[in-house]
């Protein structure tokens, strides 16, 4: 494979994570938007033998992989924004903290036939502490108000949400610049008062 | 569509590439840091320093060395320290490790909008 590198001024890369539910789109919006085809990796888990039977003293450990996909923006001479797909599977956020601290923000993308896949991310993201937007892929069914969404999630009016077709990269494009701006104005909010 | 290279991976391979170590010093590299080689290949060097040096002639972040060598990103953390530590490579840390709780700089924020509205 040829590789497309960076500039050789690139000093500072920044995160923003895609996290949905298996077949929501994720993959498909950062292709839609990355310099690279999507490229793919893994990260190892392991976790104690909790709750299995003693095998004599010696520690089970099991290990699994978690994989993720993942594209690039470069944004000027010396920034560089990656975008990463997480899935929102149970076991991923055990992850959460070791890969993805210091996010930017999120974007939460839903499918309108599988809202209840979205509740338990929205949850972790919350308890993580982080900043999102929700984006609703529009999959050709009958279309769901925002607001329908909305109460589907149990969102807090300042979450935006905002309808996608994340294959198309002028739409997938205006869900990264939504969650910037509303990372700006809670930014700008913040400092503000501090 | 992707493949998934390390399903089935050998274990005693893992084992072997990090000489037994289990874990680096995690916080020193984050997924976005990017690797810049100092230095060339030499003789006899282990073949997955050998192919990062030669893919961080420009700048790489960790997690596309990740990719690229097929090795979970802990592994690759492992391997990057030991080039680190003999200074074959240099590391350019994301602005956003500082204050990893924080909200991002409006200031950044704003160059990423420009950045983006660009795309």
């Amino acid at each position: 494979m040829v590789r497309a590198p960076l500039r050789s001024t690139a000093s500072n890369a920044l995160k923003i994570v895609v996290v949905g539910g298996f077949g929501v789109g994720k993959t498909t919006l950062v292709r839609a938007v990355s310099e690279i085809r999507p490229l793919s990796t893994e990260e190892i888990m392991t976790h104690a033998g909790v709750g299995i039977d003693d095998a004599g003293g010696v520690e089970t450990k099991t290990t699994t992989t978690v994989a993720f996909d993942f594209g690039r923006i470069t944004l000027n001479e010396e920034m560089v924004l990656y975008l990463f797909g997480a899935p929102g599977q149970e076991r991923f956020w055990f992850l959460w903290d070791r890969l993805f601290s210091g996010t930017l923000g999120v974007v939460v993308l839903v499918d309108t036939r599988r809202v209840a896949d979205s509740w338990y991310a929205i949850d972790r993201l919350e308890h993580h502490g982080m900043s999102f937007i929700v984006a609703v892929n529009d999959f050709g069914g009958p279309r769901h108000s925002v607001e329908q969404v909305r109460n589907a999630l149990s969102l807090s009016a300042d979450v935006p949400i905002i309808q996608c077709d994340a294959r198309e990269r002028e739409s997938s494009k205006k869900v990264l610049i939504t969650l910037v701006n509303h990372l700006y104005a809670l930014s700008t909010a913040q400092e503000t008062v501090s | 569509m992707s493949p998934r290279p390390l399903d089935g991976e050998d274990p005693d391979r893992l084992y072997t590439i990090t000489g037994g170590r289990s874990r680096a010093d995690e916080s020193r590299l984050d997924l976005v840091t990017l690797i810049v080689s100092e230095c060339d290949p030499t003789p006899g060097m282990q073949s997955e320093h050998v192919k990062i040096l030669r893919m961080s002639r420009r700048p790489t972040a960790v997690v596309e060395i990740s990719s690229e060598l097929r090795l979970p990103v802990s592994i690759v953390k492992i391997l990057l320290c030991d080039l680190l530590d003999t200074g074959r490579v240099t590391a350019r840390h994301p602005s956003s490790a500082s204050t990893p709780s924080r909200l991002p700089d409006s200031a950044v924020l704003k160059q990423v909008l420009v950045g983006l509205e660009k795309l």
